[in-house]
């Protein structure tokens, strides 16, 4: 069997048309003053998916969640949350909690305090509050820092409150402002797995924004890309790298080799394409590209061979051109190879062997290959 | 050789402004922290020692108007014996004598109270500043401290301008029919709490300003978040960590209020009892320097005491807490 990327879980309800998302952005716009931070934007989430809204800065990324959140209202559309319009309904009404990129832990209360602090708001009975805070600080792993302040806690302690305070209520919805993004990055890796347990343990809906690709991808059951208050592309993470839907999606998640160029044939199996920089490409994934349409064809570096001869495969695609630059990173090497025309091709070449034989190095001849179903046409 | 000779005189060399260097540092260091050390000594201190040794004395009519004055010129026995003559009179005399107690429980309540309206009205005036538009702030900043720019003898008559019964007040409520007799307002407490309050208002608003500035506005959001509605959120996340500022705003405003003289005397009439006035009658018009001493170290202590249990406390919540 075939399929796209890897499988993280069996859990897809955005293919069945029965299931009814749980979380709708409905054409919400959003301005503040002349600025247009999210333009007209629909969006469903379903229930128990772990969901990412990836962009770059002022995307409107943040803006989404705080108006799912209740901290501000869209300008114009609906947000339904199980199918209730969340229009005028106050933050402290709503069953969404929060966890703050900041973390805003209060510092004037212990840890147990920040964690009981929502459910006493609820009403809760003491004698349970307690049985629900032990709880929540077993899941997160700080019993012995119950009293301790919050200035008191490492960060990635802060972290773990931050989270256990915020899910103690149990919501509907965990909605997470770049939860991991003040860790440092073996912190941050380990977390990410910890954040993907917690949420197949609790059975949540996770909402959460980044601006990291790697966390999204890791973490995310769909990833929605934002540019500009609009959503570029929601799909899984295979799906986001190796069928982007447009040059602006491909070049913003991961690398990209992009070539500029015109369909010339398009048939079943594929299509020929002329490419800008002199190259011709046979391509499997034509999407529905017709003949004569200016499109790129868009080809991830690790998908791209680099070799001293021309490749024996018939059927790939190759160019001949000159190693131009060696980017070393231990776990693999990226090699920028120059056309004849100019145009720097990054291929990607994992060093599964300590040692390499007859390696290229700079200013040699080489030969960039890559198959007919390694890259996609975007038209867009 | 010759080379191994230099480069052993320029180590040496080397080694000996480092030493020097390093002396002239660490006198430096003492020196920088003597200053508030000297400058205590030299302003508070010594004045508050002669005080103290005045209030010991007794008042009569002599140039200084009081006996004994430490005279080195009878050579040592007659400084012990000078010292013989101090005694702790004035001090009982103040619990004999109503007026004193009355006085110094006239001045605390009027300060108590006066502070509590500062607090009630500087608060909001801060909170609104602190939330402010970043751009507004300094502008904002700028008007509490403004009324600083004009006498402080000026602003509270002033205000006598505006309470009198035929002043501005009055005028404008009697124009616009919403009473029809004049209020009586001068010569009242109530005219010495709108001085001191509208006087001491920039110490509390500046101290309140910072602390509830430097506030992460996400806190609220987050105490919203998790089911509190804004005015519960007020008193569970931003009152308590407020709190430095009101404790330091209240003793900035309490502390002088107690001892204020101005403002009752031009606002409070001649009926109003407050410690400062009685210091001032006694000092002045009673030429009776000892007792008017012993009034002001009196005073001293009530207030003294109080701050250094309150900063012991503070300091030891901190070293606990931070």
């Amino acid at each position: 069997m075939q399929s796209l990327g890897s499988i993280r879980r069996d859990f897809a309800p955005w293919n069945d048309q029965a299931a009814k998302p749980y979380i709708v952005f409905d054409q919400v716009t959003k301005r503040f003053g002349d600025f247009t931070a999210v333009n007209n934007l629909s969006l469903s989430i379903y229930e128990r998916e772990f969901f990412a809204l990836l962009g770059a800065s002022g995307c409107g990324k943040s803006t989404l969640l705080r108006m799912l959140a209740g901290f501000e209202e869209p300008t114009s559309g609906r947000i339904l949350l199980d199918g209730q319009d969340l229009r005028g309904i106050p933050p402290y009404r709503r069953p969404v909690n929060m966890m703050f990129q900041s973390y805003a832990l209060f510092p004037h209360m212990s840890v147990e305090a920040n964690i009981a602090f929502g459910l006493k708001q609820e009403g809760m009975e003491a004698s349970k509050i307690a049985e629900r805070v032990a709880e929540m600080l077993k899941l997160v792993k700080l019993e012995q820092f119950a009293k301790r302040k919050p200035h008191q806690l490492s960060g990635g302690q802060r972290q773990r409150v931050a989270l256990a305070r915020s899910v103690a209520k149990r919501p509907k919805v965990l909605l997470l402002d770049e939860p991991l993004g003040a860790l440092d990055k073996k912190l941050r890796e380990e977390t990410q797995f910890e954040l993907m347990d917690l949420q197949q343990k609790l059975g949540l809906t996770f909402v959460v924004v980044t601006h990291d690709q790697e966390e999204a991808m890791t973490m995310a059951d769909r990833i929605a890309i934002i540019d500009k208050g609009e959503v570029m592309q929601v799909a899984t993470p295979a799906e986001v790298y190796e069928a982007p839907g447009s040059r602006f999606v491909a070049n913003f998640v991961g690398n990209v080799n992009m070539f500029e160029g015109t369909v010339t044939a398009r048939d079943a199996s594929g299509a020929s394409i002329d490419g800008d920089s002199g190259i011709s490409i046979r391509t499997e994934n034509a999407g529905d590209a017709q003949a004569g349409a200016k499109i790129a064809y868009a080809v991830r570096p690790e998908k791209i061979k680099v070799s001293s001869r021309p490749p024996m495969d018939i059927d790939s695609n190759a160019a001949e051109g000159e190693v131009y630059d060696i980017a070393y990173f231990g776990d693999m090497t990226v090699y920028y190879v120059k056309l004849g025309n100019g145009l720097v091709v990054k291929a990607a070449s994992l060093n599964s062997a300590r040692l390499t034989d007859d390696p290229l190095t700079w200013n040699d001849r080489a030969w960039i290959s890559f198959k007919p179903d390694s890259g996609v046409v975007l038209t867009r | 050789m010759s080379n191994a000779a230099f480069s052993q005189s320029a180590s040496h060399a080397g080694t000996d402004t480092g030493l020097g260097t390093r002396i002239v540092r660490a006198v430096a260091a003492r020196l920088v922290i003597a200053v508030p050390y000297i400058w205590l000594l030299l302003f508070f201190l010594i004045p508050f020692v002669i005080v103290f040794k005045i209030s010991l004395s007794q008042t009569a009519i002599a140039m200084p108007p009081y006996v004994p004055v430490l005279d080195f010129s009878e050579g040592v026995g007659g400084f012990l014996a000078s010292l013989r003559e101090f005694s702790i009179d004035n001090y009982l005399w103040l619990t004999e004598d109503a007026l004193y107690f009355n006085a110094y429980v006239s001045s605390l309540t009027i300060a108590g109270i006066s502070t509590i309206l500062t607090l009630l009205v500087g608060y909001p005036i801060a909170y609104g500043m602190a939330r402010a538009p970043a751009s507004l702030r300094p502008i904002l900043l700028m008007l509490v401290i403004l009324p600083f720019w004009t006498s402080f003898l000026i602003r509270v008559y002033a205000w006598i301008g505006i309470l009198k019964p035929e002043g501005l007040l009055n005028q404008l409520l009697l124009t616009i029919g919403v009473i029809d007799q004049p209020l009586i307002i001068m010569n009242t407490h109530t005219a010495i709490f709108i001085g001191i309050v509208y006087s001491y208002l920039p110490f509390m608003v500046l101290p309140l300003y910072s602390a509830l500035e430097k506030m992460d506005y996400s806190l609220i959001e987050a105490a919203q978040d998790l089911g509190c509605p804004p005015t519960s959120a007020f008193w569970k996340i931003t009152f308590p960590l407020s709190l430095p500022g009101v404790v330091a705003g209240c003793l900035l405003v309490f502390i002088p209020a107690v001892g204020e003289f101005v403002i009752p005397d031009l606002l409070g009439g001649s009926q109003t009892l407050m410690i400062g006035k009685t210091l001032w009658n006694e000092f002045f018009a009673n030429r009776d320097w000892p007792v008017s001493s012993a009034v002001a170290v009196i005073l001293l202590l009530l207030l003294v005491v109080p701050i250094v249990l309150f900063q012991n406390a503070q300091a030891r919540a901190q070293e606990q807490g931070r």
